[in-house]
Parts: C-alpha cells; sequence; structure tokens
C-alpha cells in the first residue's frame, strides 16, 4: 500500500483500453431476445442447486427479492445489510410508484411505449436490449407484488389504481399512497423473512461488506464486519451479487439514507469490476431546502406537487420580503415564462437547473438564498382549499412538521437535492460485471436509466432484477462453471487471497482507528460533499472539474493525516463506520469528476455548461458520446483506463429533447 | 486534550466551538434565556450511556448550546457527537438512516416518552418542541425482547423473527396469477393500507408497560388478513406470529393502549382485538388452516 | 386447542375474559339478591333457603348450589392462575424500566393502573366473605340458616363494613376496566361498539358497586337492623 497521506499528483487524463461489448444479449429482434436468452441458458440441477451458495449484499428492493427467489429456487443463500433489520434497506423511501406496460386504461401503453419512453428519458445512453427487458418484465412485477399481499390502490370497483407520472402521456404507474417503496420492500422483505425462518436465507443483519474475495479471477466472497462485536469475517461462495444501491451519499447532502453508502462497489470496482457512467447523477427539483449547517439529510417531495404548485422567485435579486408582500408583477414564474408549453411540469434535471440559476442570480429565497417558492395559492382558488388538501394533505403536513410553516398559508419553498446515481457497475446482459461470479443489480448497476432515470422506474428496475432477471442468469453461471474451479472448502482463512485481502481490510481500519487526528468523518464527508455539489453538481465544466480533481487527491491525503476515530474497532462503532465510507468516497469522487471532464457533451443529469442549444438546453454530441463509459481501476491516484461500450439504436432513433 | 479546530473551521462551522464540555466548566457566554435564532437553545441531557451489552450503563449528563429550533432531534444528537469526538470522547451510539420517518431505524424514549412528545419518529421530531433550558432524558428502548446494544442501540431482532413465522403470503416468485385476476374491495384495500404502514421501529413495544408486542404482530395479521390473497394462511399465520412473539420473551396486552399512543404511523389499537378475534377464531377451527 | 388455549398469552387472556364475565353474571344475581334484605328478614332468609332447594324435587337439596359454587370456583381459580401467570410474564418481559420521572403523554386510567391489585384485594376479600357468611367462621352472629342476621351482625362490626366496602369500591374498578378490556380480548373491535361498551362497563361498575353497598349502608344507617 503506498502512502495514503501524502497527496497523489492530480490527474485529468487517462488511458483509453480495449472497446467494450455486452457478448451476453442474444442477436435477433429485440423482443425476442430476453426468451432466447432465457432458453439458452444452462440450468443447475434442482438437486444439486443446495449445494450451491450465493452472497446476496443488500436487502432493499433489488437485493431482498433476489435473495428471496434465489431460496425459493433451492439455492443457499448468504445474505448481508449494514441496518439492524432488512425491512429498513432505502427503497423504504420511495414515494411515488412503480411503473408498468399493464395498459389497464386502455390508454395506447404497451411493453415497447415503455420502452422507448425510457430509452428517451435516458437521453439515448442505455442500452436497447436492457430496456427492452425491463419493460416486458414490468408487468410481472405488479402480479408478483399482489400476491404478495402488496395495498396497491385500488378504485371502487376492486381494481388497480394507476396514475400518470413523470411527464409521460399514459397512466400506467402503480403506487400505494405517498409510500409504494415502502409497501414493495415489505413485500420482498416478508418473502425474504420466510425463507430465513425456513433455513433456506442465512441473514446477517448489523454486517457490512468491506472487500471482496477474488480467487482465481472469479467473485468467491466477501471480507464484512460484524458491526455490533467489530469482527472481520469471511464468506465465501459460488458467486457474488451486489445489491447495495446508489452512491449519492457522495455528496454529502442527499435525499439517501444516512448510511447508504459506495463501499461494496467501490471496493468491487478495485477488485476488478469495471464502474460505469459514474457522472450520472440525478438531481430531484422538489425537496425541502436544508435550514442551517447543522444538517446533514435532505427530504424529498413528491414530485406530484409540481402538478399544482407554481415556481416562482422574486423578479429583482436581494428581494427579501415575505412572499405575500411581493406583489404579482414583481414575482418571476421562471419555469412558466422560459417553457410556456410544459410550464412547471418540466423533466427534473431541467428544473433543477433553473432552480439553480435563479439562486445564483440572487433570487433564491429563504435561509441562505437556496430557495424557490412553489405556491399553491392559485391551485387553492381555482379547485378549493379542500381540493388541495385531500390531494396533497399529508405532503403539506410532511413540510410542515420540518419547516413549521403551512403550505396553505405561505408558499413552500423547495430546492434541488442529489436523489438517485444511474452510473454504477458496468454489467452485461446477464447482469454480471467484468470479475465473473460478481454480478450487480438495482441502483447498484448502470444498467438500464441511460442518463437521467424516469419517475417510478427505479423500483421498476429494481424489483425486475431481482425477482425475474438475476435469478434467470445466474443459473447459467452457476451452471456453468469449470470442473476444476477451486472447492469452497478450500477458500478458507488460511487462503492467501482470503489472507491478503483480509489483511487489507484489517490495515485499513487500523489505520484509521491509530491516526488519533483532529477531524470528524463528517467534516470530510462535509467538505467533498460541498466540492462535488459546486463543481460535479447541476451544471459542470471544465474549470470547475479539473479544480475539482485538484482539490479531490489534497482532501485525500489530509483525510489520511487529520481523521479521528475514536474507540475501538473490536465494538459497535459508528464513527468507524462512517471514516472507512468517507475514505472510499474521497476515491470514487475523482472518477466521477474524471468521468464528467471526459464526456464532453449533456445528457441528461450531465449538464456540461459547454455544451448547450441556444436556448440553455443540454446539448448531446451522439457522435462522440454515444456510449458507455466503463471504467478500470489501476491503482489508487492513478489515472484509469476508459473502456467504452458503443450504444447501437436499432428501434428508437436518437432526437435532441425540446421542451420549449 | 483538545485538538484545535481553527484549521477546520471552514468544514465545522459552529459545529464544536460554541459547545460546552461535560464537565460543567463556566460558560463563556451570557445568553442564557435567548431563544433567538443567532444564539440558540441551551439544553441539558441526560443520556443512557452504556459501553457494551455486558457492560453496566448509566445516565450521563451533557449540556449543548446553540441548538436551533429547526434542528431535527437526531441533528442535536449529532451536534453534541461531533463535539464528543473533537474532546477525544466516543460519541453516542443511536440508530437511523432514512431520517424521513419511513425506515423505522431510530428510535429512542425522550422524556419517557418513546419517540417523544410529538406522535412521529425520532428524526421527525424538531428541537422547536423543547424549551431554551430544558433537560431531556434519552434511554433506549426498554423490553427483555430487546437487548441494549450500545447506548441507545437496541436489538430488534424479534420483531424479524415474528414476521418470519408467518407474517407473509406464501407466493413464490414466478407463481402470481394475473393482478386483475381478483378483485380487492377498495375498503379492504385501505384497511390493508392503514396497518401495513407500520414501520418496525419498536415504539409500541417500548411504550407498553408490558413490553408486549401485540400492536406490531397485529398491524401485519390485519393487513394480510382482510385481503383476498391472504386467506388461505389466514388461521395458520396467527397462530405461528402469536407463538413466536410470546417466544421471543414480549409480554401479553393489559389494554393500556400506550403502544397505539406511541405509534408514529397511527396504527389502531382496535388491531389488537381484530388480532384477538383472529387468533380465537383460528383455534376455534382447530389450529392449523 | 385447550393447549393453544392455555399456551398463548392471548389465550389466556381470553380464559380471563370468560372467567370474568362469568363470576359477573352470577355478581349481578348475588346483588338483586342481596337486595331482598330491604323486605325484611322473612323475605330475606326465604330466598335464602330457595336457594338451596332450587331443581327440586328433581335435583337434591342445594344441589343446585353446589353446581353454582364449582362453576365460581372454576372461574375464580382459572381468573387468578391465568392473572398470576400473565403478570410474571409482562413484569419479566421489561425488566428495567424508565430513569425518568415525570409527566408522560401516557393517561392510565386508575382503574387500568389497579387492576393488579385490585384483583389481590378482591381474591383475599372472597375468602373472607366465605369465612364470614358462608362458612360462619368470622361472623359475629353464626347462625345457619338466619342469613339475614348474619348479615345485620357482620356490617354491625367496624372491620365488616371497612372491608367490606374497600372491597366492592375496588370491584367496581376492576368491573370498569376489566368488562371493556375482556371484549377486546374477546375480539369485540368495532367503534361503535366500543363506545356502548365503555358504557356498559361504566353503568356495570356503577350499578354493582352501588347495589352491594346498598346493604352494608342500610345497616350502619339503622334502615335495616
Amino acid at each position: 500500500m503506498q502512502d495514503p497521506t501524502a497527496a497523489a499528483p492530480p490527474y485529468a487524463g487517462y488511458e483509453v483500453g480495449t472497446p467494450l461489448a455486452d457478448t451476453r444479449a442474444p442477436d435477433g429482434p429485440l423482443a425476442e431476445r430476453w426468451n432466447t436468452r432465457r432458453f439458452t441458458a444452462k440450468l443447475v440441477n434442482p438437486a444439486n442447486r443446495r449445494n450451491r451458495t450465493v452472497i446476496v449484499v443488500g436487502t432493499g428492493l433489488a437485493g431482498g427479492a433476489a435473495g428471496a427467489t434465489l431460496a425459493e429456487q433451492g439455492y443457499h443463500v448468504v445474505q448481508f445489510c449494514y441496518q439492524d433489520s432488512p425491512r429498513r434497506a432505502h427503497s423504504i423511501a420511495a414515494q411515488g410508484g412503480i411503473n408498468a406496460a399493464k395498459n389497464y386504461r386502455n390508454d395506447g401503453d404497451s411493453v415497447r411505449r415503455l420502452f422507448h419512453d425510457t430509452v428517451k428519458g435516458g437521453d439515448f445512453r442505455s442500452r436497447e436490449s436492457n430496456v427492452h427487458r425491463l419493460a416486458e418484465v414490468s408487468t410481472e412485477i405488479i402480479d408478483q407484488c399482489v400476491a404478495q399481499g402488496v395495498p396497491f390502490a385500488r378504485e371502487y370497483g376492486g381494481l388497480l389504481d394507476t396514475r400518470s407520472f413523470g411527464g409521460v402521456q399514459v397512466s400506467r404507474t402503480f403506487y400505494a399512497r405517498g409510500q409504494t417503496g415502502q409497501q414493495l420492500l415489505l413485500g420482498a422483505y416478508q418473502a425474504l423473512s420466510r425463507q430465513i425462518a425456513a433455513g433456506r436465507v442465512e441473514m446477517h443483519p448489523r454486517c457490512e461488506m468491506l472487500d471482496l474475495i477474488v480467487v482465481d479471477g472469479r467473485a468467491r466472497g466477501i471480507v464484512a464486519r460484524d458491526l455490533v462485536t467489530g469482527r472481520i469475517e469471511t464468506h465465501t461462495a459460488d458467486a457474488v451479487v451486489l445489491a447495495t444501491g446508489g452512491y449519492g451519499n457522495v455528496f454529502h447532502l442527499s435525499t439517501n439514507a444516512k448510511n447508504s453508502n459506495a463501499t461494496a462497489i467501490w471496493r468491487a470496482h478495485r477488485r476488478g469490476a469495471l464502474l460505469a457512467n459514474p457522472c450520472f447523477t440525478q438531481i430531484h427539483p422538489t425537496c425541502i431546502p436544508r435550514a442551517g449547517d447543522h444538517q446533514s439529510k435532505l427530504t424529498l417531495m413528491s414530485e406530484s406537487l409540481r402538478n399544482d404548485g407554481r415556481i416562482w422567485v422574486p423578479r429583482t435579486p436581494g428581494d427579501h420580503r415575505p412572499p405575500q408582500d411581493i406583489p404579482e408583477d414583481e414575482r418571476d414564474y421562471y419555469l412558466e415564462r422560459a417553457y410556456p408549453a410544459f410550464g412547471n411540469l418540466v423533466p427534473r434535471d431541467i428544473a433543477s437547473r433553473a432552480a439553480k440559476n435563479v439562486c445564483d442570480e440572487g433570487r433564491g429565497v429563504g435561509p441562505g438564498g437556496q430557495g424557490v417558492y412553489l405556491d399553491f395559492a392559485d391551485a387553492m382558488e381555482r379547485l378549493g382549499r379542500r381540493a388541495v388538501e385531500e390531494k396533497y394533505g399529508n405532503l403539506f403536513e410532511m413540510y410542515e412538521r420540518i419547516t413549521d410553516e403551512s403550505p396553505y398559508e405561505t408558499p413552500m419553498r423547495i430546492y434541488p437535492a442529489i436523489h438517485y446515481t444511474m452510473g454504477g457497475l458496468w454489467v452485461d446482459y446477464d447482469l454480471q460485471t467484468t470479475v465473473p461470479g460478481l454480478f450487480a443489480i438495482g441502483e447498484a448497476n448502470f444498467s438500464d436509466h441511460g442518463a437521467n432515470r424516469l419517475g417510478a422506474s427505479a423500483l421498476m428496475q429494481g424489483l425486475a432484477d431481482g425477482y425475474f432477471i438475476l435469478p434467470a442468469t445466474l443459473g447459467d453461471y452457476l451452471a456453468s462453471l469449470p470442473a476444476d474451479l477451486t472447492p469452497r472448502a478450500e477458500i478458507d482463512d488460511a487462503h492467501p487471497d482470503v489472507r491478503a485481502t483480509v489483511d487489507e481490510v484489517a490495515d485499513r481500519l487500523c489505520a484509521l482507528l491509530s491516526n488519533n487526528g483532529d477531524r470528524s468523518p463528517e467534516s470530510f464527508q462535509k467538505e467533498l460533499g460541498e466540492l462535488l455539489w459546486e463543481e460535479c453538481g447541476m451544471a459542470r465544466d471544465a474549470d470547475g472539474l479539473r479544480h475539482a480533481l485538484e482539490e479531490i487527491p489534497r482532501l485525500r491525503a489530509e483525510f489520511w493525516r487529520r481523521i479521528r476515530v475514536p474507540g475501538s474497532g473490536e465494538a459497535f462503532n459508528q464513527s468507524l463506520e462512517k471514516a472507512h465510507r468517507v475514505s472510499d468516497y474521497l476515491e470514487l469522487a475523482e472518477l466521477m469528476c474524471l468521468d464528467a471532464l471526459h464526456r464532453e457533451e449533456s445528457c441528461g443529469g450531465h449538464f456540461r455548461s459547454e455544451s448547450q442549444t441556444g436556448t440553455g438546453e443540454a446539448e448531446r454530441d451522439d457522435e462522440r458520446f454515444s456510449y458507455v463509459a466503463a471504467w478500470e481501476f489501476t491503482g489508487e491516484g492513478k489515472p484509469p483506463v476508459l473502456h467504452r461500450e458503443e450504444l447501437d439504436f436499432e428501434d428508437v432513433r436518437p432526437s435532441q429533447r425540446s421542451y420549449a | 486534550m483538545n485538538a484545535p479546530h481553527s484549521t477546520s473551521d471552514r468544514t465545522q462551522p459552529g459545529a464544536t466551538d460554541d459547545a460546552e464540555t461535560t464537565d460543567g466548566a463556566a460558560h463563556g457566554t451570557t445568553d442564557g434565556a435567548a431563544h433567538g435564532a443567532t444564539d440558540g437553545m441551551e439544553l441539558t441531557l441526560r443520556i443512557w450511556r452504556q459501553p457494551g451489552p455486558e457492560e453496566q450503563g448509566a445516565m450521563t449528563t451533557y449540556r449543548v448550546t446553540g441548538i436551533s429550533p429547526d434542528m431535527s432531534f437526531l441533528d442535536m444528537l449529532d451536534t453534541l457527537n461531533e463535539r464528543l469526538i473533537a474532546e477525544g470522547d466516543e460519541p453516542v451510539a443511536f440508530d437511523h438512516d432514512c431520517r424521513e420517518g419511513i425506515c423505522g431505524a431510530c428510535g429512542m424514549v425522550i422524556n419517557g416518552q418513546a419517540h417523544g412528545p410529538q406522535p412521529t419518529t425520532t428524526c421527525q421530531l424538531h428541537m422547536r418542541h423543547f424549551d431554551d433550558g430544558d433537560t431531556i432524558d434519552v434511554e433506549p428502548w426498554r423490553a427483555a425482547a430487546f437487548p441494549v446494544i450500545r447506548d441507545l442501540v437496541v436489538d430488534r431482532g424479534a420483531l424479524d423473527r415474528v414476521i418470519g413465522a408467518g407474517g407473509y403470503i406464501t407466493a413464490p416468485t414466478g407463481s402470481a396469477p394475473e393482478a386483475h385476476a381478483t378483485a380487492v374491495p377498495k375498503p379492504a384495500a385501505d384497511t390493508a393500507f392503514a396497518h401495513a404502514e407500520c414501520i418496525g421501529c419498536g415504539a409500541c413495544v417500548a411504550a407498553c408497560p408490558n413490553g408486549a408486542a401485540m400492536l406490531f404482530t397485529a398491524a401485519k395479521v390485519v393487513h394480510l388478513g382482510v385481503l383476498p390473497q391472504g386467506a388461505p394462511e389466514r388461521e395458520s399465520r396467527v397462530l405461528d406470529m402469536v407463538t413466536a412473539m410470546d417466544d421471543e420473551g414480549f409480554g401479553g396486552c393489559t389494554q393500556v393502549g400506550a403502544c397505539a399512543t406511541a405509534c408514529p404511523k397511527g396504527i389502531p389499537f382496535e388491531s389488537i382485538s381484530d388480532m384477538n378475534r383472529e387468533y380465537l377464531r383460528a383455534v376455534r377451527k382447530g389450529g392449523r388452516g | 386447542m385447550v393447549n393453544l388455549l392455555w399456551r398463548s398469552t392471548i389465550g389466556k387472556k381470553a380464559v380471563m375474559a370468560v372467567s370474568g364475565l362469568v363470576m359477573l353474571l352470577y355478581l349481578v344475581a348475588h346483588m338483586l339478591g342481596n337486595l331482598k334484605i330491604f323486605f325484611g328478614p322473612d323475605d330475606f332468609n326465604g330466598y335464602a333457603h330457595w336457594l338451596r332447594t332450587i331443581g327440586e324435587p328433581a335435583l337434591g337439596y342445594e344441589w343446585t348450589l353446589w353446581v353454582v359454587r364449582v362453576v365460581l370456583l372454576a372461574a375464580v381459580v382459572l381468573h387468578i392462575v391465568a392473572a398470576y401467570q400473565l403478570s410474571r410474564r409482562d413484569i419479566a418481559a421489561r425488566p428495567v424500566g424508565y430513569a425518568h420521572r415525570g409527566a408522560s403523554r401516557l393517561r392510565m386510567t386508575f382503574a387500568t393502573r389497579t387492576m393488579r391489585w385490585g384483583g389481590v384485594i378482591l381474591g383475599l376479600f372472597i375468602v373472607w366473605h366465605i369465612l364470614d357468611l358462608t362458612t360462619l367462621t368470622v361472623n359475629p352472629h353464626a347462625e345457619p340458616g338466619h342469613p339475614y342476621e348474619n348479615v345485620v351482625a357482620s356490617f354491625s362490626t367496624w372491620y365488616g363494613n371497612t372491608i367490606y366496602i374497600a372491597a366492592m369500591l375496588a370491584l367496581g374498578l376492576h368491573i370498569r376496566h376489566g368488562f371493556a378490556a375482556a371484549a377486546r380480548s374477546l375480539g369485540v373491535t368495532s367503534a361503535r361498539l366500543a363506545a356502548g361498551l365503555r358504557v356498559t362497563a361504566n353503568g356495570l361498575a356503577l350499578v354493582l358497586t352501588a347495589g352491594f353497598l346498598a346493604v352494608p349502608l342500610a345497616v350502619m344507617t339503622g334502615v335495616v337492623s
């Protein structure tokens, strides 16, 4: 290990490696590919499945669904989550709904339309075959969840209700009030609990994966820390599945759970898994602005509020009058002004960027000028207070509890926040990473959302991966293992590869504990987050990204010089957990900025100021950047290698988005 | 022992420098009663500190200053912890994750009340519900079935095992019929949802003088029991879950109602008698469904 | 089935509810019978004698009374054993209390808080009551076949009155919480019923307490002598 306290020279360059291709998706018509793949996949004899061990890390929608399904199929599953219960994974916080091409409304929806909408919404940076499969599987998800007892909203006739969401023209979003994620997750959790009770899933709560064990080039296990006793444990398996979610907390302030982290995917990346499109991050326009420096977590308000609320700021910078005192002609309804056709309903990225722009002009409202008004006065006049209360009552209540202001009396304040990361571990059509035997599902992979995710599609992807796709493709890997594969029994703590990995983990934890510096883990995460938000947030440019690429190695060196972690490693120690997570953010952040710097185009959630149309819209450069950027790790602080996976569009023709 | 913070001021504004040490040393500022946004509140916290499951614990007193009324209770504890780290002490351990009131991870007994004085989760409790100069007692969930791991962190695995005993509908992936094959009357769907809102935080157990998990168990029994999909396992579910609940060492119900008062999600108290009825019905039907 | 009922907390609670309701039913009859004392010694003693001859000649002397006594004894024993076992469980389930002292959001009614001690008081009272007016072991008058005179004698002592009045107040409180709780233990839920149950519970508690207290008060005030 090199001396981490010495700042590595900043890198802004990278090498280009061999192109990458997804060799798993079959040829033939798009609509036939998933069928074909399922047919060509080898099967593991049911009698042999219990002799195959699969590690699943994470218990959200993807991980929970995968763990339950693999156990139902007969595999021996060993599952991990850092929370005290698998029911707490952050999928639980998703509000809006889940898309599915059921066409129950007879409004022209179809698998093909959902597929088209998703590719377009992703700004043509996703793989057609993956997205088509997602749309196909979507209908089965609803069937599965209903059978589990998920209490979706229903109409008086007893049939499922749907609503439209995310600016699409059909009503295909199934929902359970504002708690769809919770209800879907509890469905998966209950299925998983049944398998745990039956002894088919060995569940390790409060246990965090800290590294990946690779033997003979294959993923064969993980090193994990029991968060209660502090013990470092090794767990071996025939395959490892990462369902550890996104890395939005690299920004410090996000809508992610406080402990959501990037360690599993980053450690896998360091062990050889390519990381794809790390700069594709989604910013949600309607979060509650933070109240002060003390705050370390942002809360999302459902996007549905934009259906009736009007967004505005004062016309003149520095106007600090209360909103009621600002007359109509001194208000700037900037979205309605700039996008007369879509008004307040422009896509997430556009609404977010516009809010940032007016705040940068000094016209922001609330503490620190980091907010814009979302005003329901007109809606209440038009629909009546009662109607507004019926539609948004619970959201208003939540807003009032947090801010102590009633949206019925004074306009809400909102501000964009990091919400979802489209980037993640590169996977092929089988959801396998570039490390054989290592699979990534849900938000942890990069696969289906391109450069921007549509509303209500995250839940769909997590469950598609977990219930239906991975269980079909993992068997193929397990059935194809070579006969001379090192048996699991030989991969014990004495195995040199295992020992080396455990030693590295132990050294890293020891370095954190023994440093005795003067700064807390939180202070570093905050400093890093502020830097990223500024330079790699809603709008990015080459100068800012270069600045960030200079700052990050400096901050990383400072971290290893000045970090203070009280307490011991052999006990429950939340400071140690946090410090370790932050140390990985400090590495991941650098790659994010490099990815953002290299992609000299704007697409979806990635907006480069240099690449915009005359009207300030994102301008893609399909000539140069119609590819997935998959990065290979070459060493800490060393320039990574870029592998390009070119994207072919057969069915959808890329076009420039316009909402004016 | 205190390391200088001046070099890190930029990143830790106000987090450490205006807090007072635990030994009650003279406080520099004179604003005692000020509730203003600039100075914030001054509070005395009495927090249960316990280094490990097998070790003795005690209430320990801390004073915090500069607490903004807009902070959540957990933000306030973060502030204290940042200071403790700066002083070389170990921060107060507490469970937390989503901080949006939905994951159910956080939970502490504040002034004798599970999740504190408001009907919400601890992460959604804001300091504006306290007054400058208040003394606040902070304790972990107390129940035999919830052993303390450290400080305010307890082991709630018993609740997971109650779910594992029967809190599900057996529907292996791929076996599901078309979603519209069975219509569910809206009232049943709404009742199911109202009970499915439980976040498994354990406040009901903490509030109950008997450490009972009746409200938690009842919420799941009713949620799945009112749906047609849940009918085939209706009897075995309630029998198995209640057996698991008893085996985990939770107490019984004495109809006090503290659970429903503490519940941040408003699970109705009536669900307990619903479960009693379901249980007796299952017994009458001869046990297994 | 018996196993399922007795082994689980919910089942045992149902046993308590049913045994409690059996005792409540008995108490209603008992209280109404007591009021016969206002009709004078002949009526009251006649009524007491009739109780022993119910069912004759098909049944023998005191047969019915003994059936009632056996049923009551079973109810009392089940009620007490279940209560004891459940209480031990409940106390074990919360071994450590909260350090915080002060007002809590939880407002338990006095009746709820006193269920356990009230139950103990009632149990002891039953023993006293049997010794006093059934076996006449401690009765100052103690003349078999003359319950009227025995009652008057018992309520002419300060301790007889004190014990009886205290026990009847405990009984009222016990019924007040116990009746509605029993209904919930047996799964009676609906909100409309719940309101009715509360009214019924309070009414029963009031009527029974008043009815039972009427006798010692009447003796004390000389209305009955």
